[in-house]
């Protein structure tokens, strides 16, 4: 085993320690990631070789990069002690590649090309004999410094110094934030899913080639996009076929396939009402990814209606020798219904349809204006296996990650009953957040 | 809808859930598109143990493509030319317009605009 430096993002804290897991989990390994705080970006983590750090990484969206460690200390000279006692194992393989220094302050004030210089040339020992080169070189050797900050301003001096062989920067140092920005898709609405959480969810669903994943209230498709981007193949369904068809030509759920390169991965959008499902018994999902629609802009609703007299009967009215119901214009009515039986109904379907340890993942809104603990959905043959918590304001989001577990497992089952109605995350939105 | 997806749903009314009639689904007065895509062959052999090659062969005679073998002919992954007639059929060919019908219920199913509507009427969604 060797030391490896992982450089984190400062974004989504509390949800960085579960996709590392997830992917090595995915990858096949498991990996001590004690050493993560939600306070700092690196963290050393023992690995067995490059592959496996570049397998913890590549995928990643909350980290930036791992390197091999070549040293650590307080100060500069600490730093420069630990470098000259671990190189002299590693630099002889290295000796002789093109190379180039990065230097990484997190917090950290911009440093003057000469301060750059100065720090770089103090590593000079290394005697490497590579050609320097800024574009493509075969291995960049970097200085990580991490500084606090007092009164607003960047320390003088950073806390702690880490140097490393850059080995594999994740999806987020290759800009695929910028590139899923929202904004700039060809079709998006009001309530479509954040890309970066979207991706995130992605990774802990452990979305990956030959799968193929299940967003069961697609709307304008970012866990799908997100889905196909980890290179697996996408379905979704939504009760509102305006979602599903877009807003015209060049603005649909396929053309933000197409923007991105995995048109392929696009499997299909049905019109569907989740509790009325058309997808055969034995299809198997690898994975379910979605955002419930908890109904704040719109009510949930399912086919059916809640004035069955108004509709008694009509079943039989006949329009041009054909049953009206089943006439190509015919509009299906919806009713009402609530979040937390849909939830009961999630868990049902993925119990049924995912692979032993194939993931659910959903979000699930929390109201915080009391102070009651949240009751979490539970099924016997799904496992909880992450609850993450998005705080807003007045309410927050959790993450609810559960995986199917084989015929022996038996696990609780908390069903809405048992919920009760604390979690009726609509009517406290209209009625006591205020 | 792509063809592919004919091998995935079934007729969404619950009391057909136990019946083998609800799938796949009959399909009539379709309107196909060849959308094409490049050719993927590791990514058509991963689908296949997904398939059901039955509902595969009768689907397609439905959209009068009579020339699939009845039963799954072995070793299709080093089968290029049979890759790329399914890669054409399943991946390629969407249904731009057309009916589904149970064969179990009777209930028919549309597809407009490339979507499928699985939506139930109140007395089927209701029971």
């Amino acid at each position: 085993m060797k030391d490896y430096l992982v450089y984190l993002s400062q974004a989504h804290v509390g949800f960085r320690r579960a996709e590392l897991e997830s992917l090595a989990e995915m990858h096949g390994f498991i990996a001590d990631l004690s050493g993560l705080s939600e306070k700092s970006p690196f963290f050393v983590v023992q690995l067995e070789n490059d592959e496996q750090a570049a397998q913890l990484i590549r995928r990643s969206v909350l980290s930036r990069a791992i390197y091999e460690l070549w040293g650590q200390g307080a100060t500069l000279d600490e730093l420069h002690a630990d470098v000259r006692h671990r190189s002299a194992a590693l630099v002889s393989k290295y000796r002789l590649s093109s190379f180039k220094f990065d230097i990484v302050s997190y917090q950290g004030s911009r440093k003057s090309r000469e301060q750059q210089l100065a720090l770089i040339n103090s590593f000079a020992y290394l005697a490497l004999e590579g050609k320097i080169k800024m574009k493509n070189p075969d291995q960049i050797f970097t200085v990580l410094e991490a500084y606090s900050i007092v009164n607003q301003e960047p320390a003088p001096q950073p806390d702690y110094m880490y140097f490393g062989r850059e080995v594999a920067v994740s999806e987020r140092s290759r800009g695929v934030l910028e590139r899923h920005e929202i904004a700039k898709r060809p079709y998006y609405g009001t309530t479509t899913f954040d890309a970066e959480l979207a991706l995130v969810s992605c990774n802990l669903a452990q979305a990956r080639p030959g799968q193929l994943i299940y967003d069961p209230f697609v709307g304008t498709g970012s866990f799908a996009l997100a889905a196909a981007h980890h290179g697996a193949l996408a379905y979704g369904t939504d009760i509102d076929f305006r979602a599903l068809k877009g807003k015209g030509p060049g603005r649909r759920l396929a053309t933000n396939f197409e923007k991105y390169g995995t048109s392929h991965l696009f499997g299909d959008v049905l019109c569907m009402d989740f509790t009325h499902n058309a997808f055969r018994k034995n299809l198997v999902f690898d994975a379910i990814v979605c955002d419930p629609p908890y109904g704040v802009r719109e009510g949930l609703k399912v086919c059916g209606t809640n004035r069955e007299e108004r509709f008694e009967g009509k079943e039989k009215i006949v329009i041009d020798g054909q049953y009206a119901y089943l006439r190509r214009d015919f509009i299906q009515p919806k009713k009402n219904y609530s979040l937390d039986l849909l939830l009961d109904d999630l868990l049902q379907f993925a119990a049924e349809r995912l692979p032993v340890n194939g993931r659910l993942c959903f979000w699930m809104p929390v109201a915080n204006d009391q102070d009651i603990p949240t009751l979490v959905p539970q099924h016997e043959k799904l496992q909880l296996v992450y609850n993450l918590v998005q705080e807003f304001n007045k309410w927050s989001r959790r993450l609810l990650v559960y995986a199917k577990r084989d015929a022996n497992y038996k696990g609780t089952t908390i069903t809405s009953q048992e919920r009760g109605l604390q979690n009726d995350f609509r009517n406290r939105y209209f009625h006591k957040f205020k | 809808m792509k063809f592919l997806t004919t091998n995935f749903v079934k007729c969404a009314v619950k009391s057909c859930d136990a019946s083998d009639l609800s799938f796949p689904l009959k399909y009539e007065e379709c309107e196909l598109q060849l959308q094409e895509h490049d050719f993927n062959p590791e990514f058509l052999i991963s689908m296949l143990p997904r398939l059901n090659w039955d509902a595969v062969v009768q689907v397609a005679a439905d959209l009068g493509n009579t020339s699939l073998p009845s039963t799954k002919p072995e070793g299709i992954e080093n089968n290029e030319q049979l890759l790329k007639d399914l890669h054409s059929l399943l991946l390629e060919t969407q249904i731009i317009n057309g009916k589904m019908t149970c064969r179990h219920c009777g209930h028919i199913y549309y597809i407009k605009d490339s979507i499928a509507n699985f939506l139930l009427p109140p007395h089927l969604a209701n029971s």
